[in-house]
């Protein structure tokens, strides 16, 4: 059995309980044992103690949309150098899309990857299972199957099932087994060709151009489904003002109704693309200055439940390419804590709303006991500098591949130290005495 | 910077990058990277390396000793030529090549050949691609100048430069006109191109184009958007006609071409609500009877062929400025 672990002098914030106060938490046999509000407390004589002045304690961060390479892509990422990138961005678990060589479609692979993470990964891998076999948007997986080997949700990743009664089907098929469904909303059609936001932008790049309602129109049809057949539906990431009011209105009539966005679309727009950088090709497009108003509004109002990252590694080989011709995706694991605080030190968002919106708004979604910080729940907790300036470089990155949208960037907000129940997985060092 | 008017050029006999004052671009990628000085700059370059191609020994070898590659991912008999020509008359050396690509492999197939070929030293690559932004990128890996020869629907800059000049030529003058261009709009790198030089240069510019053919935002670009050609045509200096890729009438775009044709088709009807001086132009190559009566496209008002001419000076002056003659470089 582990030394239990005094964490003292924290600024404690729990979304949880929506409380900010300072105090100290004490870990013993990987679960938060007691909190205690204020001063000194009594001390196990073997504890180690950790002094957390100056810096946050919050429930480590859950990332509902994370891509890696393994099993099948291992040059881009496995489960192992996710999870130290995972652990250095202050996220201590992360669903893990099944878009996979070969696709999570089957018990036995959420099985495999549950072993393999077990094994190599620093952090929390939560599986999800494909909706549909081989991601074919045709035929539906095994889902109580799925749930039985530990199949955390169900989802198509990155591919958008086309097909209204197929959707039906699952949904309805989902809810008997009360199964989480995260779907993209893109209709293949209306997008076509289209590589970017469609509008003036496109127009002078030469670009063709994706249209609002390649979103809002599969969105609208989903929404409909779920409210039809009592299904818990997450919108896997949303981008544009009319999405959040479909949203905003389907939420009066289910409760199981929620949505998510990417990092990307509440950080970034359609102008970072500049002169045809690949590493903003995103598949939900990065869109107007206007948009990512409404979505940070949106975040505001509770409409859009959770921010995640869309990690998403990419090689060289796929990303210096002519715009059109170029993948999809940017890694984001890293950033999406210090991207996210963004919001905070621009007053735009409170800090207690975006944390909730990366801890304990997706383990209500999930079903997961972590993402708060409470007797009795998992001790997945991180220590950051809300204030500790430092600049995005790629050869500081831990994930095997290099395509960020934040190159540059200079952030404030700083993992000083992620706590994996109850283990040390990742320190910033010089900066903790 | 006097504008050579065409009696003037002919009499013309030599033409010297000594001339001008030094042309301060790297490469010729996009109209978007030139200011309005740098436009007219090389305008007339352009007029004064006309004559050259009228001579009995259309010989003006500037680049003499200079190897010019032309890289053609996407077939084009016409500016290729252009291009080989206007090398040639410089002087250069003139390797031409045609690299078919699945589409597949196609940006794998764009950087390696760019590090191939730079490691031949070339002094210029002259670049088509079928992707926007491709030309750039190309230009970033590479050590000597790069001209865009068309990517994607993104530009067409040394199109739109001969453009400017056949204008220029015939009417004397370019700020102040009206220009109409007419077609498919959405899909074409000639229209944004000439947007960005006819609008740099104080140009009214209207496009006119049924409302499947026109991009979001291009009312931002152009002075006028109109869908009926006749009101778009009203009063216009200068009609330009865009090709109709035959394969949008299919009825997925454009129901038909007959239909195409009765609407946006130029012919002497329409044409009559252009200025009686109005000259007709196309950037080639012409789908008569689909987008143009072969009898306007043949008549007196076109100067489809003389565009063609100024096509190879524009690019004899555009090699010229980016290859100073005594460049080391």
């Amino acid at each position: 059995m582990s030394r239990p672990v005094l964490i003292e002098n924290a600024r404690i914030v729990d979304p949880g309980s929506m409380t900010d106060h300072q105090g100290a938490v004490l870990i013993e046999n990987g679960l938060i044992s007691d909190i205690v509000q204020g001063g000194p407390v009594g001390v196990p004589e073997d504890a180690e103690v950790i002094n957390a002045r100056g810096l946050i304690l919050a429930p480590g961060l859950i990332d509902m949309r994370v891509f890696t390479g393994e099993p099948g892509k291992e040059y881009r990422e496995t489960l192992q150098s996710a999870g130290e990138a995972a652990a250095a961005g202050g996220i201590t678990s992360f669903v893990m899309m099944p878009d996979t060589t070969p696709v999570v479609d089957d018990g036995a692979l959420i099985d495999f990857l549950i072993r393999r993470a077990g094994a190599t990964s620093k952090v929390n891998v939560l599986p999800a299972g494909a909706i549909t076999k081989g991601l074919n948007g045709s035929e539906i997986t095994e889902f109580g199957l799925l749930k039985e080997a530990g199949a955390v949700c169900l989802t198509d990743g990155r591919r958008s099932i086309q097909s209204n009664s197929l959707l039906r089907t699952a949904f309805s098929y989902a809810a008997n087994y009360d199964m989480q469904i995260i779907h993209h909303v893109a209709d293949r059609e209306l997008t076509g060709d289209g590589v970017m936001n469609e509008g003036l932008f496109a127009t002078i790049l030469g670009l063709r151009g994706i249209p609002l309602e390649a979103e809002t129109i599969p969105l609208a049809r989903d929404l409909q489904l779920a409210v039809l057949t009592g299904t818990r539906y997450h919108a896997a990431q949303i981008s544009t003002a009319y999405s959040a009011s479909l949203v905003r209105e389907a939420k009066r009539r289910s409760k199981k109704i929620t949505c998510g966005i990417s990092i990307n679309n509440l950080s970034l727009n359609e102008n970072d693309i500049g002169r045809y950088r690949t590493f903003f090709k995103l598949a939900t497009p990065l869109r107007t200055e206007d948009d990512r108003q409404a979505m940070i509004e949106g975040l505001r109002s509770g409409v859009i439940d959770t921010i995640h990252s869309d990690h998403d590694p990419q090689d060289s080989e796929v990303k210096r390419m002519p715009f059109a011709e170029a993948s999809d995706g940017a890694i984001g694991l890293e950033t999406l804590l210090a991207a996210a605080l963004r919001l905070v030190h621009s007053r735009d968002v409170d800090l207690m709303t975006v944390l909730r919106a990366m801890t304990f708004r997706p383990a209500q979604i999930l079903g997961l006991p972590s993402g708060r910080i409470a007797k009795g729940a998992p001790a997945d907790l991180i220590l950051f500098d809300l204030d500790y300036p430092w600049q995005v470089a790629e050869r500081d990155f831990h994930s095997r591949s290099r395509n960020t949208a934040f190159e540059g960037a200079r952030l404030a907000g700083k993992v000083m130290r992620t706590i994996v129940g109850g283990q040390t997985v990742h320190t910033f060092a010089e900066e903790i005495s | 910077m006097a504008q050579t008017s065409p009696g003037k050029a002919s009499t013309t006999t030599t033409a010297s990058s000594g001339d001008f004052p030094p042309f301060r671009q790297r490469h010729l990628l996009s109209i978007a990277d030139l200011k309005q000085h740098e436009i007219i700059d090389l305008l007339d370059r352009a007029d004064a390396m006309v004559p050259v191609s009228r001579q009995e020994r259309k010989t003006h070898p500037t680049l003499a000793g200079k190897t010019q590659i032309n890289l053609f991912f996407e077939a084009s008999t016409r500016t290729q030529g252009s291009f080989e020509i206007a090398g040639k008359r410089l002087g250069a050396l003139v390797m031409n090549m045609s690299v078919k690509t699945s589409s597949v492999s196609k940006g794998e197939t764009l950087i390696d050949t760019a590090s191939t070929l730079n490691a031949m030293r070339p002094d210029v690559i002259v670049v088509r691609h079928s992707a926007a932004g491709a030309v750039e990128l190309l230009s970033q890996k590479v050590g000597c100048a790069v001209i865009n020869a068309g990517d994607g629907a993104h530009e067409h800059p040394t199109q739109a430069l001969l453009d400017a000049l056949t204008i220029r030529r015939h009417k004397g003058r370019i700020s102040g006109l009206t220009v109409a261009i007419c077609g498919d709009i959405a899909n074409s790198r000639v229209v944004r191109s000439n947007l960005l030089l006819l609008g740099a240069l104080n140009v009214r510019t209207r496009v006119i184009a049924p409302r499947n053919l026109l991009p979001a935002g291009i009312e931002s670009l152009a002075t006028e958007v109109f869908t009926d050609m006749r009101e778009g045509l009203a009063g216009a200096d200068v009609v330009m006609m865009l090709r109709l890729q035959h394969e949008r009438a299919n009825g997925r775009m454009i129901p038909s071409v007959r239909e195409y044709y009765r609407f946006y088709g130029l012919d002497a009807e329409k044409l009559g609500f252009a200025k009686p001086d109005a000259i007709v132009m196309h950037p080639g190559p012409m789908n008569r009877g689909v987008e143009i009566d072969p009898a306007i496209a043949d008549g007196v008002q076109s100067v489809i062929n003389e565009q063609v001419e100024m096509g190879v000076a524009v690019r004899m002056a555009v090699l010229d400025a980016l290859l100073p003659a005594g460049d080391q470089s």
